[in-house]
């Protein structure tokens, strides 16, 4: 780590200037057209400058560092509890994905969104800094709060600007979520009256007592699961993502899931391997039965937003079942899952938005033959609905390839039922595309609908390229995250190693 | 050389993608338009590329969109014959660069290995991106590229009257590319990368014509059921990288002879090593090519354009599987259990698809049974170690099955999209051009002596007597008969077409010869489909192969020269059986027309099991897609509604509702309650937390 380039907390930086972008917003009283576009204006500049900023960390980011950089720490709360922040490569991934894709999100909601601008765009600011906190803090009473509090402005995105039935599935959601987060809190309480730190670092080298480890990887993992989601705490997804307007549901999607397989990864292996080696079976189970179950449950969505709700979930299996698989292909699949899948199922849900925008309905049977009328937003869809599929040439196969393999390495049952979500993953992704985009175009409604428009173009073109590149060329996300994934699988070996040798006679 | 023979197809693809694209631009309003109400008009302001503003020009004429796909109604778009032109000619330079390059390879043993740039790394999985070429390369390369070229130069003439024909060859040339992709592999992992892109290139051309339902289903259907087959393929490579470590041909090949007594436990099953892994890659091979069981989704795939079926779904795409079983014939050859059920496979679908192929009344169709039961043969060749001999039977296959579906495509566009051979007859006196290259289609297809196909097949046939594999036996039965069923079935297509009596006088008078972009394709092909034989023979199936193909196939010792001595009987058998075929099918469908109606109506169990494909797909449908539907939507409602729901968050919530609903109206105000109770509540925990952690 050279402290001597790091002359200001670039994270820091990162991390709080959405808030002050929010502070900006609030500030800039009145509900008027020019107040909605100020409000509007100054929240995409916040976020591109935010971005902007954190290619700083990408420009000066030492690969082939395992540790932490960008270290911040201060004293904060009492003795113990420090305002401590750093990236690894693992973290440092999702808090690019979240900076890249915060402009996306305002952008989509550039004309959807008419009500309560202000407070929407401050949502997102407030949300913003809560997500990249959450990749970068370093303590886990700091990590705590920012997790839980991401929380709250997604709760009222769905409330308050969500559909319909918003009230149901925001409180569904609330529900899944404060269950998890009351156990993590205690298992948190719990690691700190053992080990005398809330140091992040500190507890990934201490040896937690054995028992312990048992609780709070329940603890944690009831926390991580629901946010995955994993089957079978992940029927608040669906619901929220029907509820929640186009961004809330790209956040959720492309970011907040992320959280969960980001805590197995920070937390879980690291600080509690012998419980993680006991509890794999579990994992594994649970993640072939989310991949096979939730495949079969897509086939048979009526709902648009619903089928991509269901393939996230199955897709988050291959998640959870590489970052137990514990072995470098495993592990790095899963963080490149997560990317791509963040990129992919971003895409997607901004795909859904554009011709919700225009006809105010997700059922997948009021639509057909958009392709006659949308060419452009036609072979745009394709390029994801590849993805999701996992094409190879797209980022979705790369991920899922990795995974798979690392995980037939240690388990071939697992890795078997697994790929059968190979099959139905194109099952569902092409029989939606055909209800959706191909046949004849008869509907009345459909006569007059339009294809892109420059902002939605804007918003998409970026996406597929993205797509596409990481497809063919996915070494920029693997080699900077390839050291601290190694580092990571190597002491999770070693410990798993010692356990094995401590148990024989 | 090697580059530019891959990539200028891909050059050729994105040229035509961003043409095809900004045409539909410009002729479909986009969102941006709505304040003028200016349909059709794509301002340059609006272009999303650079060819934007050329393509308003043309537009503005085009608001009747017709319901059926390849009506004349809609203009052609923006650019067609520019779109035609550049990646037809770049089609031409790719393919007369791979003549050079087989000449190069295969005479002066200029193999070559061009590495391009890494893509998956992780730990000690290292795969990249790199072109390999051998002999067993070049010859895939030839094959491609020549079908490719001449169905890119046919498809000018036979979608003139297509208004989109710039994605129309967009997607011929992305196939192309991804097929050389596919060849010219060097690793498991990038044949896979191409495997799924002419995956994904046949499932744009069979469902091109997107406005029709069952063009639709067949695409959906050919891409799922070659992801089955796709299942097996990703597991067989996880496999052989846990054994080897690696998924780069020459390492996977030298580290093979080492793992034979290994064994996996699969499932329960102390599998041999190189067996599981060959029949795991194998399942990929029976997908792609259309293998018995996996074999439902070609002929309803016959649904896209016929030039796609020609170059896909009979000389390219197809023959994938019978490549890959010859790429790894070094495995192949040290796993004879799997070579056993190659060999299985291979006579049973031989058979299978020629038995069906005697009553269908789709002349596209049919030829499409033909293309199922002549890749039989080929892994039948497989299966006996006898690469060289299938990759021969698919080097002619590809010129005299191109040659039978062009030429039926030219009866089609004769006949103006009328397929069914019952209404068909007397062509001959029409079309005569197109009846005389089908004839000598056909006669390459049944093994006519001296023909392209006598050669291949015979030696296939001759390679299965004399194999030892234990299921020689069978697969020498099923391709002897196999091969009268063909010669039966292919000249009842000719007698039902092209002679006899007109059924349909009022397309019989308006038919029509084909122009000269069309024509001349054929007379290339028939040319081949004659031609193509004799002077590979030694090359393929004689002296030659060490010479020619070196390490690039690993044969089986000795199968080459025990083939030169067969007792003449077995060596005529097949000419026999492709006479007999014939005068059976001539005493049908000329001497006693009555003959088959009394057969079908005699036997009408027979005759529907054969007519509805031994009910393969009513099978499937009943046993996969049904209880997969149903199984689904019960674990959406049941599952996920009743168990999980009503027992978690529903019935806890309901109760919580029922409690506030009385108190608190549900309005947006009422969210900012919980929030705020959220955010204390938070807010407290820490709290105590910092008091109970400072007051250790």
């Amino acid at each position: 780590m050279s402290a001597s380039i790091m002359t200001w907390p670039v994270l820091s930086v990162v991390t709080f200037l959405p808030l002050v972008g929010a502070a900006l917003v609030y500030l800039s009283r009145g509900d008027d057209d020019a107040a909605r576009g100020n409000a509007r204006w100054i929240a995409l500049w916040t976020t591109l400058i935010t971005f902007a900023v954190s290619l700083i960390l990408v420009a000066r980011f030492d690969a082939a560092d395992p540790g932490f950089q960008f270290v911040e720490k201060a004293p904060w709360l009492g003795a113990t509890i420090t305002y401590h922040m750093g990236v690894d490569g693992i973290s440092l991934p999702f808090v690019i994905l979240t900076t890249a894709l915060m402009p996306f999100c305002i952008l989509a909601s550039w004309k959807s969104v008419t009500m309560r601008v202000r407070e929407y765009m401050m949502a997102f600011l407030v949300l913003e800094t809560l997500m990249i906190g959450t990749f970068s803090a370093l303590d886990l009473v700091l990590f705590y709060l920012f997790f839980e509090g991401g929380l709250i402005p997604m709760f009222l995105i769905i409330g308050v600007w969500g559909g319909p039935r918003r009230v149901y599935a925001s409180f569904k959601f609330f529900l899944y979520t404060l269950l998890g987060s009351v156990l993590m809190l205690l298992a948190i309480m719990a690691l700190y009256w053992t080990a005398g730190t809330t140091d992040i670092p500190t507890l990934m080298h201490t040896a937690v007592p054995r028992n312990l480890q048992t609780w709070a990887w329940l603890a944690f993992f009831a926390s991580f699961a629901v946010k995955m989601p994993m089957w079978p705490v992940h029927t608040w997804l669906p619901d929220a993502h029907v509820e929640a307007p186009t961004a809330g549901s790209v956040v959720l999607a492309a970011i907040m899931l992320k959280m969960g397989g980001y805590g197995f990864l920070r937390f879980s292996l690291p600080m509690f391997p012998d419980a993680s080696v006991y509890f794999t079976p579990l994992i594994y189970s649970l993640s072939v039965i989310a991949i096979v179950y939730t495949s079969l449950v897509a086939l048979m969505q009526e709902d648009i937003k619903k089928l991509i709700a269901y393939s996230s979930v199955a897709h988050m299996g291959f998640v959870t079942m590489g970052i137990f698989a514990g072995n470098t292909q495993g592990v790095a699949g899963s963080v490149f899952q997560m990317i791509s899948h963040g990129i992919v199922s971003g895409a997607l849900f901004l795909c859904v938005g554009v011709i919700y925008d225009r006809l105010h309905t997700r059922e997948i049977a009021a639509y057909g033959g958009l392709v006659n009328r949308m060419p452009i937003y036609a072979f745009v869809f394709l390029v994801f609905t590849m993805a999701n599929v996992g094409l190879p040439g797209t980022s979705g196969f790369v991920g899922e390839f990795l995974t798979l393999l690392g995980t037939f390495r240690v388990n071939i049952p697992t890795a078997t039922f697994a790929t059968l979500g190979v099959i139905l993953s194109a099952a569902y992704a092409l029989w939606l595309y055909r209800k959706v985009v191909f046949g004849a175009l008869t509907k009345p409604s459909l006569a007059t609908i339009k294809d892109l428009t420059w902002r939605e173009g804007i918003i998409l073109a970026p996406l597929v390229v993205l797509t596409i590149l990481f497809g063919f060329y996915p070494k920029p996300v693997l080699d900077m995250s390839a050291a601290s994934v190694q580092q990571l699988v190597n002491q999770y070996a070693a410990a798993v190693t010692a356990v094995k040798a401590a148990a024989l006679p | 050389m090697i580059q530019a023979i891959v990539f200028l197809p891909l050059i050729g693809a994105l040229i035509a993608a961003l043409i095809a694209l900004a045409g539909a631009h410009a002729r479909n309003p986009s969102g941006d338009t709505v304040e003028h109400g200016d349909h059709g008009h794509g301002h340059g302001a609006h272009g999303h590329d650079a060819h934007g503003h050329d393509a308003h020009a043309h537009a503005g004429h085009d608001d009747g969109h017709d319901d059926h796909g390849h009506g004349p109604v809609e203009p052609a778009a923006f650019g067609s014959r520019t779109t035609e032109v550049i990646t037809t000619a770049l089609l031409l330079i790719s393919c007369a660069l791979s003549w050079v390059t087989l000449v190069d390879v295969g005479f002066m043993h200029h193999d070559a290995r061009v590495a391009l740039f890494p893509w998956i790394n992780s730990g000690d999985l290292q795969v990249a991106w790199a072109l390999r070429v051998d002999t067993l390369t070049a010859v895939m390369l030839v094959v491609v590229t020549t079908v490719s070229c001449l169905v890119h130069l046919y498809s000018i003439g036979y979608m003139h009257e297509d208004p989109h024909r710039p994605r129309f060859f967009g997607y011929l040339s992305l196939f192309t590319f991804a097929m050389l992709m596919l060849v010219t592999a060097d690793n498991l992992v990038q044949l896979f990368f191409g495997w799924e892109g002419v995956g994904l290139a046949s499932y744009l051309l069979i469902g091109f014509w997107y406005q029709k339902p069952s063009a639709n289903a067949a695409a959906i259907k050919a891409f799922v059921v070659n992801r089955v087959g796709d299942f097996g393929f990703s597991l067989g490579i996880f496999a052989v990288f846990m054994l080897v470590g690696s998924t780069d041909f020459d390492t996977i090949f030298a580290a093979a002879p080492g793992l034979t007594g290994k064994t996996i436990n699969f499932f329960g099953w102390q599998a041999d090593a190189l067996t599981l892994c060959c029949l795991l890659l194998f399942m990929g091979a029976m997908g792609k090519s259309a293998q018995f069981l996996l074999h439902t989704w070609l002929p309803d795939a016959m649904e896209g354009p016929t030039p796609v079926s020609a170059l896909i779904h009979a000389a390219t795409m197809v023959t994938a599987g019978v490549f890959m079983v010859a790429r790894l014939s070094p495995l192949f050859e040290l796993a004879p259990t799997a070579q056993a059920f190659v060999m299985l496979i291979g006579g049973t679908t031989a058979l299978f698809a020629a038995t069906i192929g005697l009553v269908q009344n789709d002349i596209k169709r049919i030829v499409a049974y033909s293309t199922c039961s002549q890749l039989g043969y080929m892994f039948v060749a497989m299966g006996a170690g006898a690469y060289s001999v299938g990759m021969f039977h698919l080097f002619t296959h590809a010129f005299f099955k191109a040659l039978l579906f062009l030429g039926a495509g030219s009866v089609i566009h004769a006949m103006h999209h009328e397929q069914d051979i019952r209404h068909m007859g007397g062509l001959k006196d029409k079309i005569p051009f197109t009846y005389i290259v089908m004839v000598i289609g056909t006669l390459a297809l049944t093994g006519f002596p001296l023909t392209a196909g006598y050669f291949s097949k015979d030696a296939i046939i001759e390679a299965a007597y004399v194999s030892h594999n234990p299921m020689a036996f069978y697969g020498f039965l099923m391709t002897v008969v196999a091969a009268l069923l063909t010669s039966f079935y292919s000249w009842r297509l000719i007698f039902k077409t092209f002679h006899g009596e007109p059924h349909d006088q009022k397309h019989y008078e308006a038919a029509h010869e084909s122009p000269l972009t069309m024509t001349i394709p054929l007379f290339v092909l028939a040319v081949g489909a004659l031609a193509a034989g004799y002077p590979f023979k030694e090359l393929f199936a004689g002296h030659g192969i060490e010479e020619f193909f070196r390490a690039s196939l690993k044969m089986h010792p000795g199968i080459i020269e025990e083939m030169h001595h067969i007792p003449a009987g077995i060596a005529y058998l097949p000419t026999v059986m492709m006479v007999l075929g014939f005068l059976v099918s001539w005493m049908f469908y000329i001497r006693r027309p009555y003959l088959p109606v009394e057969l079908a109506t005699q036997h009408p169990l027979l005759y529907n099991f054969l007519l509805n494909k031994w009910y393969f797909d009513e099978l499937y449908d009943v046993i996969f897609v049904r209880p997969a539907k149903w199984i689904g939507r019960q674990l959406w409602k049941k599952g996920d509604g009743m168990l999980i729901d009503g027992l978690g968050p529903d019935g806890v919530s309901a109760r919580v509702l029922d409690v506030t609903r009385g108190v608190v109206k549900l309005q947006t105000g009422y969210l900012y309650h919980y929030a705020f109770a959220m955010l204390i509540g938070v807010a407290g925990l820490i709290t105590w937390f910092m008091l109970g952690g400072g007051g250790r």
